[in-house]
């Protein structure tokens, strides 16, 4: 078949791309959820660090944010990716195989997104804790709730509501760093709309449709954000 | 004479020797005092006299240097740390106590994230594990009693200030306190919402309930509190029943102090 129309494209029948530009939105969506996770569960760490720990551990969590924010995001997943083969590689042949053994690209995207977005979230949280007031937390405190009642019941929702708009800026900067992971091979969303412009020398057209695939994907989402967002600032007088 | 009178009253809170500094600063110099059951204690004092601070250290939102804090019979155990600061040996100790002492703050504190019933039931069933279905029926009377029950599902910003006050009251009345703590309670109100607030207090008073009061209230310290400390520069400068300090004090300052 040579030059399909613009609607082959993305149709789903014999032919078509859409299943495998779906699939790739899947991927991208499932790369950029997990990296997000991991970023979230990292920035949690790293903002309790910053704010209540000791010495060593702001001094620790000063040097990640420094380095992670300092250097670009597309060579942390080169490092993942290859330092990860070369240590699978190497446990791989202390098991007596031999032979490059390569870095599952996935967990190495997911990794890679997870700590670069990780130094985000910790610079998100703290900020957002720091505008919790204190009362609310002393009062806490007064009744004799214990750290970890007062993290889940006070702490943790009051900084969400800070944390939110700051969360959306990074979650969205997250799924377009998602298309960074493509060239470990994991085949998401504009590593499939390169396979189909290659095959079939239409470039502009892939490529456009993977445009506005990224930019429902980040509608949607935001959509959603905004909704947690009223969920969260609920009791919040606006003037 | 009747049978009464021989009872020895229940201690209800003792305060042995605080000591407190920030940096160089020493605010409390020794601070001892006692609350019988039902008594209501007026701290007075001038900013900067600690007697905030006296408050804080009493539920360990302050970690006092030294000196000793009981509650009913039981004293909070404390530990010097490695570096030589003084810090609580069982926080679950702490935690028991601080649940026992209800703390009413200058700027109410209330959850904003949570309705007036939502903050009056959190302790209780979270801290107390008391049945969410009792905690709601007391919040209900309680919000009744400081005359907001129609404020049950409001969120605290829409609330005044005197309203919110009386809920954080209320919040604290909720932990069948043993003692209840209020610090300058009316200091961060309009003067028209003060006096809501005073009754409130006022009726607590008269229940028999054991309060202690930092407060610039004169009229309240006067003729509701049933004793009278007046704190000046971290210690206890006068101390006595109202119609006596208040009619010819020990101290020269005092007399300054309440002459204003």
């Amino acid at each position: 078949m040579n030059q399909p129309g613009f609607l082959d494209i993305i149709s789903f029948g014999p032919g078509g791309w859409g299943a495998a530009l779906l699939t790739g939105a899947m991927m991208t969506i499932l790369i950029a959820i997990s990296g997000f996770a991991i970023g979230s569960v990292i920035g949690t760490f790293g903002a309790w660090a910053k704010v209540s720990g000791g010495k060593t551990i702001r001094f620790i969590a000063d040097g990640y944010t420094t380095v992670l924010r300092g250097i670009p995001d597309l060579l942390v997943i080169y490092l993942f990716y290859f330092g990860g083969s070369a240590a699978v590689t190497a446990i791989g042949r202390f098991f007596g195989s031999d032979g490059f053994i390569g870095f599952p690209g996935f967990l190495a995207g997911a990794l890679a997104v997870g700590i670069t977005s990780g130094a985000q979230q910790t610079e998100v949280f703290r900020g957002a804790f720091k505008a919790v007031h204190r009362g609310e937390i002393e009062a806490a405190i007064a009744c004799g709730m214990s750290r970890g009642l007062r993290f889940r019941r006070i702490i943790a929702p009051l900084t969400v509501r800070h944390a939110l708009p700051g969360m959306g800026n990074v979650w969205q900067v997250v799924l377009k760093e998602s298309a960074l992971v493509s060239i470990t091979g994991v085949v998401e969303l504009l590593r499939q709309a390169q396979i189909g412009a290659g095959s079939t020398g239409m470039p502009f057209n892939f490529y456009v449709v993977a445009g506005a695939t990224y930019l429902a994907i980040s509608t949607l989402s935001g959509a959603l954000l905004q909704r947690s967002e009223r969920h969260f600032s609920r009791g919040v007088r606006r003037n | 004479m009747n049978a009464q009178a021989h009872i020895t009253p229940q201690q209800a809170l003792t305060v042995r020797n605080l000591h407190k500094r920030f940096g160089n600063v020493e605010v409390l110099k020794g601070i001892s005092l006692t609350a019988n059951e039902g008594d209501v204690v007026s701290i007075l004092g001038s900013s900067g006299s600690g007697k905030s601070t006296l408050l804080r250290c009493i539920n360990l939102l302050e970690v006092p240097d030294s000196g000793e804090v009981t509650v009913g019979d039981e004293t909070i155990r404390m530990q010097q740390a490695r570096d030589g600061k003084s810090r609580p040996a069982d926080q679950a100790q702490v935690e028991r106590i601080r649940s026992r002492l209800g703390m009413v703050f200058q700027s109410f504190n209330l959850w904003s994230h949570k309705t007036i019933l939502e903050n009056i039931i959190e302790a209780p069933v979270h801290v107390q594990k008391r049945p969410r279905r009792e905690c709601i029926e007391e919040a209900e009377a309680l919000l009744a009693k400081v005359g907001i029950a129609e404020k049950r599902d409001h969120y605290p910003s829409h609330l005044s200030g005197g309203q919110q006050q009386r809920a954080a009251i209320a919040r604290a009345l909720a932990m069948r306190p043993k003692v209840m703590l209020f610090d300058e309670p009316t200091s961060a109100l309009d003067p028209e919402l003060v006096g809501e607030v005073l009754r409130v207090m006022r009726g607590l008073a008269e229940e028999g309930r054991t309060m202690l009061v930092v407060t610039h209230e004169m009229g309240f310290a006067r003729d509701v509190s049933s004793r009278v400390i007046f704190l000046h520069k971290g210690l206890v400068e006068e101390d006595g029943r109202p119609q006596d300090v208040f009619v010819n004090a020990k101290s020269e300052r005092f007399n300054q102090f309440i002459k204003g």
